[in-house]
């Protein structure tokens, strides 16, 4: 079976920016030119898919999502999660490991594994604990997890407080070439925190985190990735001074990639001042001017990617006191018209906005996706860039409904998202 | 013009002219509590609950006795620990309050924004008697009744809150209800214990006391939260005591006839010496008392609505 997608603006970064056909073959990309239509308008055995006035873009690549699965299956499966990512555009999501148990053994790695296979819509590929446990203390069997299908290593939401062992687990991982992700939090400086703390948190009363809590870490990772070379890979940077160093970091050859999320570009702190929970995440929402910087790092590449941090919690969780609220909150299906903004006001091109959703992330993770390069798996998604749609929380595909974007009119809709040849998402369908 | 509003959740949002009122309807229930008999029948078939879920005596009290005295009726119901601890939310709480019929609801709470998140899912009209760090606007208003009372009026004043502003509600409140009021507000404390930006609310940041209360007309001392020693916040009670320590030669620096408060309760010999508390410039008793005035004052505007 033959599918072409005619028409359409192919967006593949590095390799294509322009209206072209895309030819899908055995669940692979054939060929990505202009007027292949015409060659094949006398295939029968061709399904064809018109994509006048569409992106066709390789499918998102989202390297930082939570998927509760197993353990809280009340706030997401991995089956609603990749339902909400498809949705969103994203053929292929790495989900954390702080599930429970942990993500820190073969078994429940090929449990998720087995889950993702079972709900056939995004790849999900599992991030295996550093620590046994994620309790900072010993290493994780990172070799099994390796071979177990996991793709990095990271304790997220528990910070490796203790240096030594995130020395360590550097040392290790750089022997699976595997990137190391730490959560860039001195726990001890955000101790009792619900939000950023400053002008607003000081009004409102809401014990605060520094933006030093996420610095002092972020340049302890930089130190230790320069003394052992490992890759590390930064996830939601939220500060200015995060930014700095970062850059500064690349300028001097150290192997480091860092990710923004779309809300850390999008709000401020002021998101905080009613009180709702939906705007609590940690790191949390920052002040104006670490919204520019982290939008200056997108631009000059410092920022190499744009990740989620989907992180799902019930409704009776987020309707809880704003300190004793969970932090996080979703955004697979948000994410894409929330980037499609920056290239709007003129921060990104629509080239660089797509390459942080697909080729960027993928090389991050060493992944065989996010391109359309004939050969790959045709994992392809179809957007309506003008077409405008309220976010209604009811109709959002994840199990929960924490998001500070309810309500929001968004530009740029996702129509169809192909995972292998198949389509897994069609807005028509829904 | 007369109150709009359902709930007192923050004086942060509330207008002078909100705030005069409500001190002007505090004014005459002054004289109720000084009656032999000392009830009115303003409230009378309406229902005050009060949830407080962190222990508090006078406040407590203060609005226990405020609601009765206005012959409403008065539940207390304090929950031992807060939702998380209990398994049943703060929304589900105030709900079966609700569904009893109660008019209106006092909230004491650990977590800033209590109130409001409750105001906000409620018909009851919602007090805030104190929600974490945020406010307690109702000391701040038997605060600015007795500063009103006694120096005729609070424009132009100088005035020095002194502590724990960080973590104080009463601070907030205070900040706001007097710098919106027209006086000039000087905060003081270690660094440690002053947020960040704490300058953008209208006040002046001072760390060294005998420079701050210099020729001020009020002096509100906050009270220090003795079980925050060990947390880095001050070294010892002893150097606290030192340097933020309102005693008899400090007192001496300011105004003449300034007047000295204190929300309570006293540590004596710590924020504030033992002479000072009862000395000729405290007024601590004269805020207690209204107090009651102003939550019956309160209570009467809310439960005027509609």
């Amino acid at each position: 079976m033959k599918v072409l997608i005619a028409g359409g603006r192919v967006v593949d970064p590095g390799h294509w920016n322009g209206v072209a056909d895309v030819l899908i073959e055995g669940g692979k990309i054939s060929a990505v030119e202009p007027n292949l239509q015409e060659k094949f308008q006398k295939v029968k055995a061709l399904k064809m898919i018109d994509a006048k006035g569409l992106l066709v873009c390789p499918g998102f690549v989202d390297l930082h999502v939570h998927f509760r699965e197993p353990g809280f299956e009340y706030k997401e499966t991995i089956a609603t999660g990749s339902a909400a990512a498809v949705a969103g555009g994203f053929t292929s999501v790495c989900c954390m490991p702080n599930t429970q148990p942990v993500n820190d053994s073969r078994s429940i790695t090929e449990f998720i594994l087995a889950q993702a296979a079972a709900a056939r819509k995004a790849r999900v590929f599992p991030i295996g604990a550093i620590t046994k446990g994620s309790k900072g203390e010993e290493l994780a069997e990172i070799g099994e997890l390796v071979d177990a299908g996991c793709v990095a290593v990271s304790d997220d939401g528990v910070p490796v407080m203790n240096s030594l062992v995130m020395r360590r687990a550097m040392e290790y991982a750089s022997a699976f070439h595997l990137p190391v992700i730490d959560h860039c939090e001195d726990s001890m400086l955000s101790r009792g925190g619900s939000m950023h703390e400053g002008a607003v948190s000081t009004e409102l009363g809401i014990p605060g985190i520094p933006k030093a809590a996420e610095e002092v870490m972020v340049a302890r990772n930089i130190a230790l990735a320069e003394l052992t070379g490992a890759r590390l890979h930064l996830p939601h940077v939220s500060t200015v001074g995060s930014v700095r160093m970062v850059r500064e970091a690349k300028a001097r050859g150290i192997p480091v990639t860092a990710e923004a999320c779309p809300h850390h570009f999008s709000l401020t702190d002021e998101a905080v001042r009613s009180y709702d929970a939906n705007a609590k995440m940690n790191p949390p929402l920052r002040t104006d001017e670490d919204v520019q910087a982290i939008r200056g790092g997108l631009r000059d590449n410092t920022i190499d990617i744009v990740a989620t941090d989907h992180a799902p919690h019930a409704v009776q969780e987020k309707q809880l006191e704003f300190d004793a609220a969970p932090f996080g909150i979703i955004g697979l299906e948000t994410a894409f018209p929330l980037t499609l903004n920056l290239v709007e006001e003129g921060i990104l091109s629509l080239a660089q906005a797509i390459d942080k959703l697909t080729r960027e992330p993928a090389q991050v993770f060493g992944l065989p996706y996010g391109t359309l390069v004939p050969g790959v798996a045709a994992d392809v998604t179809l957007i309506d860039p003008n077409a405008t749609w309220v976010v209604d929380t009811a109709r959002l595909h994840s199990l929960s409904r924490n998001t500070p974007f309810a309500g929001w009119t968004m530009k740029g809709k996702v129509v169809k998202t192909f995972v292998g040849g198949n389509v897994v998402y069609d807005r028509d369908e829904q | 013009m007369s109150f709009k509003r359902k709930d007192l959740l923050g004086l942060g949002s509330l207008s002078p002219e909100e705030m005069a009122l409500i001190l002007e309807a505090a004014e005459p229930f002054k004289e109720v509590s000084g009656r032999e008999i000392k009830k009115v029948p303003a409230l009378r078939g309406k229902t005050v609950v009060n949830l407080f879920f962190e222990p508090s005596t006078r406040t407590r009290t203060s609005f226990e006795l405020a609601a009765k005295r206005l012959s409403a009726d008065v539940v207390n119901f304090s929950p031992s620990s807060s939702s998380v601890v209990k398994g049943e939310t703060l929304l589900d709480t105030a709900r079966n309050i609700e569904f009893m019929q109660a008019d209106i609801l006092v909230l004491r709470h650990s977590s800033a924004g209590a109130a409001e998140i409750l105001a906000k899912n409620s018909r009851m009209s919602v007090i805030n008697a104190g929600d974490g760090w945020h406010e307690h606007p109702t000391q701040a208003l038997s605060d600015l009744l007795t500063i009103q009372e006694k120096k005729g009026q609070v424009r132009g004043l100088h005035v020095a809150i002194v502590g724990d502003v960080a973590h104080s509600r009463v601070a907030r409140s205070n900040i706001h209800a007097l710098t919106k009021m027209g006086a000039h507000v000087r905060v003081v404390g270690p660094p440690t214990m002053m947020p960040l930006f704490l300058h953008r609310l209208g006040v002046q940041v001072y760390h060294d006391f005998d420079k701050a209360i210099a020729g001020v007309d009020v002096v509100i001392m906050l009270r220090l939260q003795l079980e925050r020693q060990g947390r880095s916040l001050f070294p010892s009670i002893r150097e606290y005591a030192r340097l933020y320590g309102l005693t008899f030669e400090r007192v001496q620096r300011a105004a003449k006839d300034v007047l000295v408060m204190h929300p309570g309760p006293v540590n004596r010999g710590v924020e504030i010496a033992h002479d000072v508390v009862d000395g000729g410039s405290a007024v601590i008793l004269d805020q207690v008392a209204n107090g009651v005035a102003v939550r019956m004052g309160l209570m009467y505007l809310l439960s005027q609505r509609n």
